[in-house]
């Protein structure tokens, strides 16, 4: 009896890790060039964005909130960087979108906590607002090139290797193990999961909600605009229409990780998985030729609807046996 | 003297709009005791209690703990002066590790954050301490309600509290997990530990309880020695009315046909509070159904109506048996239900009269999805002057109206389904005495035009008054029935507390 839930806990616990591994593998067979240094590092390029977005997007799914403001804090952030090259200061690039971003999440953050606004709502707004601002600093959505006077060291940001690793991908290594560490070992991780798991029952044991709420928001601002400066760097330019739906992605990719969307279970660790779920279901598609890249939404759409399914399922069978004696 | 109390809540008074919740309360508790603070709902229970743990401030007064004078603004700072709460919804968190929740908030730390082997190692020792025996790794919500209860008690230990307000912690507790919460509850008493204890059954608070202090309409009723209390005293104290000094009023007779009772209702019993109630009820004939808060009333209702389909026992209406699965399915069989809670079940509070009053009539006035307006202006208008609602028009906001008019449009709403049976919840709590009036008188009505009526209500007189026939119940259990001459308020007393009376009546 033991065994088998341990069995069944395993799986269930590490399924998405035999999911992730299952894809690759498929992946391996059927497209020889799946596995070269090109594609394997390329995968990984492009899903550090989402993944660092992600991770955000993890602690405040855990709180039990949602934030819609990602992909336009991240669009925002490239545009910021890029109208702030020609004045020559890569300190100035980096810092002022970070702090904008930071700012609004913060101010997201704030709505939530002490005005009580839904974070759907809070978020809509915030994402709308981000969106028109990086509109308007670049006349309607044109692309703005990173001034040459930078250009080529920004770039560095992105293209340059560690160990024949790009650095975006060490960038959201890092970031994924300081979030484990904050969800694992410190008191604040640990509130988040209790703000989610049940806020009134945090807030009688003396915990303090509010400040939990906002610290997510605010960290998930300073990850987009992070995330935005990655993308600038690698475009050379920023772009005021690009990001659109990464929040999206990585809500799906924290669902698909096995994080419950009304907060309290999960973590950084399926979220992570989950974003190379994703990641190299889009890959394959790319692989494989003719196929349409739409397919990819048809997939992950269907996939996070089957893991929201099984995660009802083991909601309803929840509770277990009651063992206690005397 | 004064030592000799752990806490003393002196001339406690707490206003409300419109409401004086706590008006000059005294209440005291020794260390080592377990005291039971008893009253019916509204008698200012919880405000005290939430002025004590710091969710309210008190207007007045002053609260004196182990010597010292104190006022919380927060659970927190009434935890860190040692007084724990475990609320009757188990306040934890669920997916968390019953290590975790017995720990959060004071978790031991080391160099590298939290010290995850001696959170675990101390949860371990404190439920091996109780003999409670559970794996402290797994999340809370593998365990039952038991468990959970038993974490928060391990929860309020661990804190190294001098004092724990217990609200009502066994209303989701059967009767062997009672046991095990009564055996912590005494070996916390041996250790010096005060516990405040609220409950609505009767036998536990005489079980368990040293002392009791009895409130109503927030004052203090009496602080007296449980075994110097007897039950009937007890229960006439917290309604406030001198057992022997009831007149039976006016109450018609039943005089229906016998013939096949409309609905009846064999051991039903179900996961919570009811075990095995029964009731009978005939056609046209007003039953009503009496007994303390927590007894099981609603819950029996909700039975009977379908809302709870998890219950054993059997249901017939006019002698067939039927098993429920959904409110549709008794409603299809003509029964209807108003709630007790109008708020939070019953209106729709920014849709109009007429929209309210037609919510469950709408698919049988309604042609291909189409609603027949004109039939439903006529029907609206019709139970507006029957009923004499008072509002300006159909298309007036419910929540504009008072609350005795939410309640007629609410009884509108099933009488326009011409129903068989109607059950009503509490159907005057919170409504002025006039509109108490017009609705008795409206019950009787509906009773006349031969349909059955199931009056649930914690006014005795309202249930004396009204009804044929008044079925009592306690812990979910029938403990009498009472009709004719029989009924009054003191027979309806008498049998609430009838141990002590078969014990040997000595009583009174």
């Amino acid at each position: 009896m033991k065994k088998k839930n341990l069995f069944y806990a395993f799986c269930k616990k590490h399924g998405v890790v035999f999911a992730l591994l299952a894809l690759i593998l498929a992946a391996a067979l059927l497209f020889p060039e799946f596995a070269s240094y090109g594609n394997v590092t390329n995968i990984l390029n492009q899903n550090s964005m989402i993944g660092i977005i992600s991770l955000g997007m993890t602690f405040v799914i855990l709180t039990g909130g949602i934030d819609l403001s990602v992909g336009s804090l991240a669009a925002l952030s490239s545009v910021l960087a890029a109208v702030l090259s020609p004045k020559g200061s890569l300190a100035i690039m980096i810092l002022v979108p970070l702090a904008v971003c930071t700012a609004m999440g913060l101010l997201s953050g704030l709505i939530i906590a002490k005005l009580q606004i839904a974070p759907f709502i809070a978020t809509l707004g915030m994402m709308m607002a981000a969106r028109g601002i990086a509109l308007v600093m670049t006349d309607g959505g044109v692309s703005v090139s990173v001034d040459t006077g930078v250009a080529e060291t920004f770039r560095l940001f992105a293209r340059s290797y560690l160990l024949r690793v790009p650095a975006p991908v060490w960038l959201f290594v890092l970031l994924l193990v300081t979030g484990l560490y904050i969800a694992r070992r410190t008191r604040s991780g640990r509130y988040v999961y209790a703000v989610g798991g049940n806020e009134e029952a945090a807030r009688m044991m003396g915990l303090q909600p509010e400040k939990i709420k906002i610290a997510v928001y605010t960290v998930n601002g300073l990850l987009a605009g992070l995330a935005g400066l990655i993308l600038a760097s690698r475009l050379g330019a920023g772009q005021p229409v690009t990001c659109d739906g990464w929040e999206m992605t990585a809500i799906a990719a924290t669902a698909i990780g096995g994080t419950l969307l009304s907060g309290g279970r999960g973590g950084l660790g399926g979220t992570a998985i989950g974003v190379f779920i994703i990641g190299v279901i889009s890959n394959m598609i790319n692989l494989q030729g003719s196929l349409s890249s739409w397919w990819q939404s048809i997939i992950t759409g269907l996939l996070l609807l089957f893991v929201v399914m099984l995660q009802s399922h083991a909601r309803a069978n929840g509770t277990g046996s009651t063992e206690i004696a005397g | 003297m004064e030592a000799m109390y752990l806490l003393e809540m002196r001339q406690i008074d707490k206003q409300f709009p419109g409401v004086h919740a706590l008006d000059h309360v005294n209440f005291r508790v020794r260390a080592g005791e377990i005291h039971a603070l008893m009253g019916e709902n509204g008698a200012g229970k919880s405000t005290l209690m939430k002025i004590l743990t710091g969710l309210y401030r008190k207007d007045t007064g002053e609260i004196i703990l182990d010597g010292q004078q104190v006022s919380f603004n927060s659970p927190l700072e009434a935890q860190r002066a040692g007084i724990s709460t475990i609320y009757q919804e188990i306040n934890l968190i669920p997916y968390l590790s019953i290590a975790e929740n017995i720990h959060l908030g004071r978790e031991p730390m080391n160099r590298t954050g939290i010290d995850w082997k001696q959170v675990n190692q101390r949860a371990e020792r404190i439920l091996r301490e109780m003999g409670v025996e559970a794996d402290v790794t797994q999340p809370l919500c593998s365990y039952g309600t038991a468990v959970q209860q038993m974490v928060a008690i391990a929860r309020a230990i661990s804190v190294q509290a001098k004092l724990i307000v217990m609200d009502e912690p066994t209303s989701s507790l059967d009767e062997k997990e009672v046991e095990i919460l009564f055996r912590q509850m005494r070996k916390l008493r041996e250790k010096g530990i005060a516990i405040i204890f609220i409950s609505h059954r009767l036998d536990e608070v005489f079980e368990i309880c040293d002392t009791v202090t009895i409130l109503k309409d927030g004052k203090l009723v009496s602080e007296s020695p449980a075994a110097e209390l007897s039950k009937l005293e007890l229960v006439s104290r917290m309604i406030g009315r001198d057992a022997t000094d009831v007149l039976r009023r006016k109450n018609g007779v039943y005089q229906g046909t016998g013939g096949v009772p409309v609905l009846e209702a064999h051991g039903i019993t179900d996961k919570e509070k009811l075990r095995g109630v029964s009731l009978r009820i005939r056609q046209g004939e007003i039953v009503g159904l009496a007994g303390l808060l927590g007894a099981g009333r609603t819950e029996l209702a909700k039975v009977i109506f379908g809302d709870n389909p998890d219950y054993t026992g059997t249901l017939a209406v006019n002698g067939q048996e039927v098993r429920w699965k959904a409110p549709r399915d008794a409603i299809a069989k003509g029964f209807a239900y108003c709630s007790e809670d109008r708020k939070a079940e019953g209106i729709f509070p920014h849709m109009s009269v007429r929209e309210n009053m037609t919510m469950a009539i709408l698919p049988r006035i309604a042609r291909r999805g189409l609603v027949n307006v004109g039939r439903q202006k006529d029907i609206v208008d019709r139970y507006i002057k029957s009923l004499s609602i008072k509002t300006p028009g159909q298309e007036q906001l419910i929540r504009n109206l008072s609350g005795g008019n939410q309640q007629k449009v609410l009884l509108a709403r099933w009488l326009c389904m011409e129903p068989r049976l109607i059950i009503l919840d509490e159907p005057t709590r919170g409504i002025d005495i006039g509109a108490k009036a017009e609705i008795e008188a409206l019950i009787q009505d509906i009773a006349g035009q031969g349909i059955s009526v199931l009056l649930i209500s914690s006014e005795l007189e309202e249930l004396v008054r009204n009804c044929h026939r008044v079925i009592v119940i306690r812990d979910g259990k029938n403990i009498g029935e009472l009709e004719s001459d029989m009924l009054s308020e003191g027979n309806i007393m008498r049998t609430i507390a009838q141990d002590i009376l078969q014990e040997g009546g000595a009583c009174i």
